[in-house]
């Protein structure tokens, strides 16, 4: 089995962000991981390639070279080999992430099945799946937190909101975006951080792929979210403090 | 005489909305999304749906500012149970009315069924946005998390977008409705199929949907206790969520979670009941217009982040505010 699994190297989620400039931000001073959903994608992967006993889970990541790191670190969790796509864009635009995936994965060989997360944190875009799918023609579902493989089909649910569940069949291959409770991604163990050190991974500039790749960050401006300058307290007993807030609220027209 | 008005009228940059229906009634987060189509009334609001709506739900559209209900139908394909060819459906719809921006909410439909349709079109989609500046071309989204707001141009068209849902507050501007269908002449390009709905045995409302949240951290402590949330949620006409510290001890499902890995929302009013105040926790409700703070500990970071706070064990404010709120009802 022959399973792409494109990874993005996000800030990690607990960093702060440092603004600089209208749209850009201090990328030195923070610390890179690979995005949180493609976590669960990078297992399933791991996974159904060991179940299947044959087969490679191969990581495409578009990024700038710093992200062999990221890649580093999952290929820890078991994957077999890495692919850079370079670019220093930090805020490539969607179709020319998938374009640039698409034509990795193309150049690379013939996926069986390809995983990504559901969404990435940094861009909040969720769509790559999607555009992957059509450049390829395949069947695509997002947000996928239960998944079985059979004999050139696959089945997958998504959660539709109020614990309310989709069941989505399709064959394969196709394009799964994974979420939380898909699978528990595995911590790497010392002996295979050493082993993901020797794994290959093959480094491709964004232009080399195709030439008519050309990243247009639709980005105008990014701006820090006001924080709220702190609770206005209640005070009194329970009671007392309960009614106060009932009170503050109808005067907001909160209830 | 020169008729203005109705000049104007004809020229209305033409706003296509994609409703959202559950088992025939229209649900309330769609008037924000009206609201945000009409933009004050610069542009013409159709919106679509492939289900049948009943005279008030018609009336409610009309209030809102929707002068055009057109229902989706096609004979060439099944757009109910196909993503595809529903996306396929709208992508015809928007050309052949002309319209300049496509609508949805940021739901698990409107998210699945917009970006199926940027991937047909070829053009971006701007996701999850929380103000939208017709005039200037852009629109203000999350980026890292809640932690920055970006402001993404729309130079596309169509322009698509898909609006967090209560992001947008509605407001009444009543129009004319007419009632037409759109017979999509669409291939079937099925690649996927809905099986089966699997749904929850208790109907609750959707965390995403609700106005009004009421949050349990990992004080909870076990799982029952979380029907002491409810019983305040019911009373306040809301949802009940939980901490990623709550989900990960076993109390709640992941689909109770607010925060980083779990959902996103909006809310008018958020409560949140012995939450510390994470950083991944604000990612997932920072946005919501009214943020309470119920917590134990004085100096729990979360009163440094929200709006109102009230020192004291949730186990004995939370009954205390569902009866008070009971006693307001009543009389």
């Amino acid at each position: 089995m022959q399973i792409y699994v494109c990874l993005k190297h996000v800030p990690d989620t607990a960093a702060n962000i440092t603004l600089k400039g209208q749209a850009d931000y201090e990328a030195g001073a923070v610390k890179f991981v690979a995005n949180p959903y493609d976590e669960y994608a990078v297992e399933e992967a791991v996974q159904l390639v060991e179940k299947d006993g044959s087969g490679e889970v191969v990581l495409v990541t578009l990024g700038p070279s710093e992200a062999v790191t990221t890649l580093r670190s999952s290929l820890a969790m078991g994957a077999t080999r890495g692919l850079l796509v370079k670019t220093d864009e930090k805020f490539c635009d969607s179709k020319t992430t998938a374009r640039a995936l698409h034509a990795a994965i193309l150049q690379d060989g013939s996926p069986d099945l390809i995983f990504t997360g559901k969404v990435a944190v940094d861009t909040e875009g969720s769509q790559t799946p999607y555009r992957l799918a059509r450049l390829f023609d395949l069947p695509v579902a997002n947000e996928v937190s239960a998944l079985a493989i059979n004999d050139g089909s696959a089945v997958a649910e998504r959660e539709l909101g109020a614990g309310n569940r989709e069941v989505l069949e399709m064959k394969t291959p196709c394009v799964i975006g994974t979420t939380k409770g898909l699978n528990e991604p595995r911590y790497p163990k010392f002996p295979d951080i050493m082993k993901a050190k020797k794994k290959e991974i093959k480094e491709l500039a964004l232009a080399d792929l195709d030439p008519a790749l050309d990243p247009r960050p639709n980005l105008g401006k990014l701006e820090p979210v006001p924080e709220r300058s702190g609770a206005t307290m209640m005070e009194g007993s329970v009671e007392e403090s309960v009614a106060q807030l009932i009170r503050t609220l109808k005067e907001g027209k909160m209830l | 005489m020169y008729d203005d008005r109705k000049y104007t009228e004809e020229n209305m940059p033409k706003t296509g909305i994609l409703l959202e229906v559950e088992n025939t009634e229209l649900k309330d987060i769609n008037f924000g999304l009206v609201t945000a189509a009409r933009d004050t009334g610069a542009n013409e609001v159709l919106a679509f749906t492939t289900e049948e709506l009943g005279t008030e739900a018609q009336n409610d559209l009309a209030r809102y500012g929707v002068s055009q209900l057109i229902r989706l139908r096609t004979d060439s394909a099944d757009i109910t149970s196909s993503p595809d060819n529903c996306a396929a459906a709208c992508v015809q719809a928007a050309r052949e009315y002309g319209l300049e921006y496509c609508l949805g909410l940021a739901t698990a439909f409107g998210r699945d069924i917009f970006a199926r349709m940027a991937a047909l079109l070829d053009v971006e989609l701007a996701a999850d946005v929380l103000q939208i500046d017709f005039k200037a071309k852009t629109a203000v989204k999350s980026h890292f998390s809640g932690k920055t707001m970006a402001t993404v141009s729309l130079q596309e068209t169509p322009g698509l977008l898909t609006v967090r849902p209560n992001a947008i507050s509605p407001v009444e501007q009543p129009a004319t409705l007419e009632s037409s269908v759109f017979q999509a002449d669409i291939q079937s390009q099925a690649k996927v199929a809905v099986k089966e709905i699997k749904t929850s045995d208790d109907r609750k409302m959707d965390l995403t949907e609700a106005p009004i949240i009421i949050t349990g951290g990992r004080p909870i402590g076990k799982p029952e206790n979380y029907a002491m949330l409810q019983e305040c949620a019911d009373v306040l006409g809301g949802a009940v969520g939980a901490s990623r510290a709550a989900v990960d001890a076993g109390y709640a499902p992941h689909s109770m979670q607010v925060g980083q890995t779990g959902k996103t929302v909006s809310p008018n009013l958020y409560l949140a009941c012995g939450v510390s105040g994470a950083v991944q926790h604000f990612a997932g409700m920072k946005t919501s217009k009214v943020i309470v703070g119920i917590n134990k500990d004085k100096d729990a970071p979360i009163f440094e982040k929200c709006d109102y706070g009230i020192v004291g064990d949730m186990f004995e404010v939370v009954p205390a505010l569902t009866k008070a709120l009971q006693q307001e009802k009543q009389g």
